[in-house]
Formats: C-alpha cells, structure tokens, sequence
C-alpha cells in the first residue's frame, strides 16, 4: 500500500466467557487494516495482538470449508469471505451466528445441527445392490440437474442464523438439514427416499417453514434452501395423498 | 446427550432472546408486511361476501350496499386495501419460483426473476381483461 496513513476500524465484538460473564457483553478493539483484509483477518488481528482469550473458529479462508459464519452488522456471512473495506468509516459489529446457543465468544454449540445432519442419511442409499462387475451407477445430466445445486451446502449454517422459526423453535429441522435431504432425495441413485420423506413430512419438517426465505439470502454458496424446502411441501402432499414412492417394497 | 457433548461439563451455552425478532432484519419487516397485508385480501373478500348477502336480501338492500361503497370513507378504505392487495401479490410471486419445480426452457434452467415476471405479466394481463369485461357489461 503506498499511502502513509494506516487504515483503521473499531471492530466491537460480542464476547461471552461462560466461566465469568453472566450474559454476552460488547466488547470493543481498534483494528488497523488494508484493503485486502478480511472480517476473518480482522478477528484474527484481535486474537493475535490485542486479546488472546478471544475464540472464533475458522479454517480454510477461501469460503469452502464453512467454519467462520458469524453475524456481522448483524447479517449471517462468512467472515472470510466479507471484507473490512466494506464497513470503512463505522463501527463494525462481529456476533455469534443467531439462534444457536453461545458456547464462547463467536463459537456457537453445533450438536443440534449435527444430530439433525445426521438423522437424514446425507449420503446415497443405492437404490439397488450393484457388483462391480455390473459397473458404475449411471446418470443422465439433466438427472445431475435435479440435485446439483443443492449439493453445493457447504453446512456453514447461515441459514439457521437466518432462519427465525429455527430461533423460535429449534425442533425445526431448518433449511440446510432440508436442502441437503432434498439434494439426496433428488438423486436418481438414490434410494432412500421414502425414509427420509417420513422426516420432510414430519412436524418438525418442511411445514414448519413459512417461507421467510431469507435462508437462500445469505447462502454463500447458492443453495437456495428455501427452494428446497418448498419444493418439498408439494412432496409432502402429494406423499400423504398419493403414498411414498418405494414404501411399498420396503413393506414386503 | 449428543457424542458431541460428553466429557465437556463446564459448558454454560447461552440462548440469545429472540423477543422483537421481526424488526431485527430489513428483511424480516418486509417478510411481516407480506404477511399482514394476506389480511387485506380478507378483508375485502368480507366486503363482497357482504355484497352477496345484500344481494339476496333484494335491490333495496343491494343498493343500500353499493350506496355504502361510494362513501369517501370506503374509498380511502378501498385504497388502501389496493395498494395493500398490489404489494401483496408482487411478494406472492416473488415467493412463487421457489414452491415450483425446476424448470427448463431449451436446455437451460429458467431463472427465477423470469419465473416471477411472468407472474407479474400473467397478473396484470387478467385484471386487466377483467377490467375490460366489467366495463363492457356496464349498463
């Protein structure tokens, strides 16, 4: 950089140490920054030389691994994927994701995402037993297109921070979990569709939603959960009229 | 308890309060005047159903009713159900491209905006064509 000037910003930073602090409290630190720094940078800056007591978490700085969500000036985004130069001239705030419980400073608990994660089967179920004789699963492009963007998730989870039913009622199943279940339901390989309609069709799925849709406003990967989700009231009705498609085989 | 959980006893997570919610995000505040303004369209659905009561009830009645509806009272009343009612359907089809299938034109998906426009044209076009028709019927 040539000018002389260093550029700086007042980054405040909602810290919350469970073994002192009663609740959450503001905490505020002068940061200086180029043009190439990053929100993530930012915090790392605070952690590195000003407060090392400060937790966060990240890990690829390139917007794929989805470990540095947090609210910032208040909108769910990766923090490396935003940048300081955007909030030039004012107060940034720097929160934990919304909606999740605070374990530590920016560090959010994940568990009920992670049961939830898990609970759909997010993997292919092969529709039919194959030997490896008879060769790979085959599929046609626009077969692919049904569940290609979907499967761009990067389980940042955003969108739960987006998501106010999930704050309001964290039985919710919520957008990513929704999203990533469609992805699989969506693929022709797969064949797990009737047991993982039980859950779309549940209380705690896709009726739960009402559509906010901010969900696949903050997706940094084009998901579009809200898509997902909403697509999948048509197959929860049509599934409740019509049957699920495979439960008949799985009766026999 | 979670595997995720076990063995970390110190733990005091903390849930944020989600009270004012709706007024938290730009996004949230219009999410809410979608809602509210659903109401707009029952409330007129009322009015008519008023006037069909009116109706049956014969021409005094009727009459009395459409008296009613050139009051300035009832057209401040109407306009605001309108402007209500446009908002209203621009958010529905906004809404709208993510309840469908994925759709494909030529071999390319179609966009979500063009899915919403058509929407808007398709709206546009019918109260227009009913417009039209009304208006031929006059008596």
């Amino acid at each position: 950089m040539s000018d002389t000037q260093q550029k700086r910003i007042k980054i405040e930073v909602l810290r919350y140490r469970p073994e002192q602090d009663k609740e959450p409290v503001w905490q505020s630190f002068d940061v200086p920054y180029t043009d190439d720094m990053s929100v993530l940078q930012g915090v790392q800056y605070i952690k590195d030389e000003l407060d090392g007591s400060l937790s966060f978490r990240w890990s690829c700085r390139m917007a794929i691994c989805g470990s540095c969500g947090m609210m910032i000036d208040g909108k769910p985004k990766l923090s490396c994927k935003t940048f300081l130069r955007d909030y030039a001239g004012q107060t940034l705030r720097v929160e934990a994701l919304a909606h999740f419980p605070i374990e530590r400073d920016l560090v959010v608990g994940l568990e009920d995402f992670m049961d939830k994660l898990e609970s759909i089967k997010p993997y292919i179920v092969p529709k039919e037993a194959r030997t490896l004789a008879q060769g790979e699963y085959l599929q046609t492009p626009a077969e692919r297109d049904q569940y290609e963007q979907f499967s761009s998730c990067i389980n940042c989870t955003l969108c739960y921070a987006a998501c106010p039913q999930y704050g309001m009622d964290s039985k919710f199943m919520g957008p990513g979990v929704l999203a990533l279940l469609h992805r699989y339901n969506a693929d022709s390989r797969d064949g797990a569709q009737a047991e993982r309609m039980e859950i779309v069709g549940a209380e705690e799925g896709v009726w739960n939603c009402t559509a906010v849709a901010y969900c696949s406003e903050v997706c940094p990967k084009g998901v579009d959960p809200a898509k997902a989700v909403n697509l999948n009231k048509v197959n929860s009705a049509k599934a409740y009229f019509f049957g699920l498609p495979g439960k008949k085989e799985a009766a026999k | 308890m979670s595997k995720l959980t076990a063995g970390t006893a110190n733990r005091k997570p903390f849930k944020r309060p989600m009270a004012g919610w709706y007024k938290r995000d730009p996004f949230f505040v219009r999410y809410m005047w979608r809602e509210v303004t659903a109401l707009a369209v029952l409330l007129y659905a009322i009015v008519l159903m008023v006037g069909v009561l009116r109706l049956s009830q014969g021409e005094a009645a009727f009459n009395g009713w459409l008296a009613a509806l050139g009051s300035p009272l009832s057209i401040v009343f109407h306009l605001v159900l309108l402007v209500a009612m446009v908002y209203h359907v621009y958010t529905w089809f906004e809404v709208m491209p993510k309840t469908m299938p994925l759709l494909y034109a030529g071999g390319k998906r179609v966009a979500d905006a063009t899915i919403m426009r058509g929407g808007i044209v398709a709206a546009i076009v019918t109260n227009l064509a009913l417009l039209a028709l009304v208006w031929g019927m006059r008596p």
